[in-house]
């Protein structure tokens, strides 16, 4: 019965693709959850090596790619690698790898909860909590309290991979599981104070303010409670002597139960340097990965979709920036400053469901760091005009700034408009669309055949 | 010169929903028109700042809980400072806290520091969305857009006026239709988004409120508000097809 159920879907899913309605990523297991709310626990079962889980407000897609990257192609593995991360991309996925060996998923924030209960992951990686979309998730501390609520069901056989630089993740109940931390060890890389932007700053068990030796982004850094005594638990894997090479790359001593490395990472900006470290704890808690094979993911390492990544378009160098949320799109204006020169961008906000109906947020993002080298912008998207009018108050000057709603021609717009590599940041679904039009114009591959 | 002092309660516990660009506006506003502004912020325990407006935004739940004790603690000086001239804008949960007390599911009361009559109970469902209401402003009827996101229910006492009536949206219970308080220069709203960027002329309403303290009756320039204008229009057509 079940496996009629399961080749239903599996029917689903090709002719999801066929019609090129979509790459068969949530369909088939919307339809399978359906007509069989079990199939996530029953088709994860026949995973020889369990699985392990990776959730995170920002940067889960970069690190499950990292972590594939270390486990491929020597382990069969069934990963959600387009990023559809709830209950029904978990089964799609776990539908289109009859013969893996091991799951590899990243699993939205609020979803996290009933989608590892079905799972029953062996390693469970936890790597930061920011402000999103409250609309949709609800307040942050919420967020956390049901993940807190899952990691203390935690039994003694299994793993919890938890970043310590981020307080609300590092205070986590831990159950009897045993616990794997990572982090930043390298408190000359930091910034001097809190950004406006900060999500926790208060100590999540005693509500005292926390101080911190060194901030690395957002709320996450070498922190400490002075009011309880709590404090950024020891390091089991982290980053040292790290240096951020401008838009291209970062290099940091990677130190793990394994052994140290450096490791050239082809990816910009601090929180990359965190991403790298979910996945590299992610594999020393799994146990069957060797040091070289840590190293060598990350040093091959190719962006996720719309994470930095590279492409030209009519003869013009163009690079693509997902943003969701304050804290990622402060660390991707922070990235962009590292190289001052004059930059042109167009800037698609949508507030579609998938982005957050709110735009509040975009009111949080110290798009006043970006204007000094703000040369023109072109804003686009369902709110485009709420975008032109955030970078107004950001100070960017009204002749810098133009609006056209409609995604094609604000392109164009955009790559009329100086020389030099044009930035192409985009809203989740702004950047879905942006990507659909890129394919027609043959620029970049279908997002479930690239990723 | 014209100077406009702005007192920040609880900036660091209270800025869930982008309060910062309330701030900003009210500083770009007043600075493109040659008005020097100060924007003082005040913690928990922090001396209460002398000015003309204090402004008072939204946190989550355990962090208006923590401001509480200490905000009703200041009741009489805030009394004292709005006799005195001051205006208030008070968003979201700090326009809760504007009222008597709140009430939530299991009954508990947080105490408010009763500037304007008004009550708030929890409800189950959140209201979220985007809303418009209507609002005389300098006796014209003037559209207010925004986003609301609360599961309070807030009710008015007799004879209080809200800020508008709902035209799209939810507003302060779902049921009564109005939206928001204005007792004089106190001004109360769930209407985020934020929510004076999108605004000018409840913006300009609420400096030109806030200076009248220590300048009287200021002329405010009129500015080029054309991206201003534009994104009002794209938030009240989203309110009107939610």
């Amino acid at each position: 019965m079940f496996a009629a159920k399961v080749a239903a879907a599996r029917a689903v899913a090709r002719l999801s693709r066929l019609t090129g309605s979509g790459g068969g990523t949530t369909l088939p297991g919307r339809v399978l959850l359906q007509v069989a709310p079990d199939a996530i626990s029953r088709l994860a079962g026949r995973l020889q090596t369990g699985s392990i889980v990776i959730s995170a407000t920002n940067g889960k897609t970069t690190s499950a790619k990292m972590l594939a990257g270390m486990l491929e192609p020597e382990v069969e593995v069934c990963h959600n690698r387009a990023g559809a991360n709830l209950a029904s991309g978990i089964a799609s996925a776990l539908l289109a790898a009859p013969r893996a060996r091991l799951g590899l998923f990243e699993v939205d924030e609020a979803a996290l909860p009933g989608v590892a209960r079905s799972l029953q992951p062996r390693v469970l990686v936890l790597a930061n909590l920011f402000r999103d979309q409250l609309d949709r998730y609800g307040e942050l501390e919420l967020v956390g309290q049901r993940w807190g609520a899952l990691t203390g069901e935690l039994g003694p056989d299994r793993v919890l991979v938890r970043n310590g630089d981020d307080p609300l993740v590092a205070m986590l109940p831990t159950g009897s599981a045993r616990t794997i931390t990572f982090g930043i060890a390298d408190p000359a890389i930091g910034l001097a104070e809190l950004p406006h932007a900060a999500d926790s700053k208060w100590c999540a068990r005693c509500g005292g303010r926390l101080a911190y030796a060194t901030v690395f982004l957002g709320h996450l850094g070498d922190w400490v409670c002075p009011n309880c005594g709590a404090r950024r638990p020891a390091l089991d894997v982290s980053a040292a002597d790290v240096r951020l090479l401008g838009l291209d790359a970062s290099e940091f001593q990677l130190r793990t139960p394994l052994g140290t490395a450096r490791v050239r990472l082809p990816v910009p900006g601090l929180y990359n340097v965190e991403n790298a470290l979910a996945a590299a704890a992610g594999a020393c808690a799994l146990g069957s990965v060797a040091l070289e094979r840590v190293v060598a993911g990350l040093e091959r390492f190719d962006p996720a979709f719309g994470r930095f990544e590279r492409m030209r378009i009519r003869g013009r160098d163009a690079v693509l920036l997902l943003v969701k949320n304050p804290a990622g799109a402060n660390e991707a204006i922070r990235t962009l400053a590292q190289d001052p020169s004059p930059k042109r961008m167009l800037i698609a906000l949508n507030d579609r469901v998938a982005d957050g109906r709110d735009v509040s947020w975009i009111w949080d993002v110290d798009f006043e760091r970006l204007v000094p080298w703000l040369e023109a912008a072109v804003t686009t998207g369902t709110r485009a005009a709420e975008m032109a009018l955030r970078l107004k108050y950001a100070g960017a000057p009204a002749a810098a700034i133009r609006i056209d709603s409609a995604l094609e021609a604000a392109l164009d717009l955009a790559l009329d408009s100086g020389d030099g590599p044009v930035y192409l940041v985009a809203t989740y679904t702004a950047m879905l669309e942006l990507r659909d039009l890129l394919v027609r114009r043959g620029v970049v591959r279908r997002y479930w055949e690239a990723a | 010169m014209t100077d406009l002092r702005v007192g920040h309660l609880y900036p660091e516990h209270l800025n869930i929903y982008a309060d910062r660009g309330n701030i900003a506006v009210l500083e770009g506003r007043s600075r493109w028109r040659g008005i020097e502004v100060t924007v003082i912020g005040c913690g928990i325990g922090d001396p209460l700042p002398d000015a003309d407006l204090y402004y008072l935004g939204g946190g989550q739940d355990r962090d208006q809980a923590l401001v509480a004790d200490d905000l009703v603690s200041r009741s009489a000086d805030l009394r004292a400072a709005v006799d005195g001239g001051a205006a208030v804008l008070a968003v979201c949960g700090g326009y809760q806290m504007l009222g008597h007390r709140y009430r939530g599911h299991q009954g508990q009361e947080i105490p408010g520091i009763g500037l304007v009559d008004l009550v708030t109970d929890a409800g189950t469902e959140r209201m979220i969305g985007n809303i418009t209401i209507d609002c005389d402003l300098n006796g014209s009827s003037t559209h207010v857009v925004g986003f609301e996101n609360h599961a309070g229910r807030t009710r008015l006492g007799a004879g209080v006026s809200p800020l508008g009536r709902v035209l799209h949206g939810h507003g302060n219970n779902g049921q009564d239709g109005t939206e928001g308080v204005r007792e004089g220069r106190v001004l109360g709203t769930y209407i985020h988004g934020p929510l004076l960027p999108k605004n000018p002329l409840l913006a300009d309403h609420v400096i030109a409120a806030a200076l009248a303290r220590r300048h009287g009756a200021v002329t405010l320039e009129p500015l080029d508000d054309a991206l201003e204008s534009a994104a009002h229009a794209v938030a009240e057509r989203l309110a009107a097809h939610r």
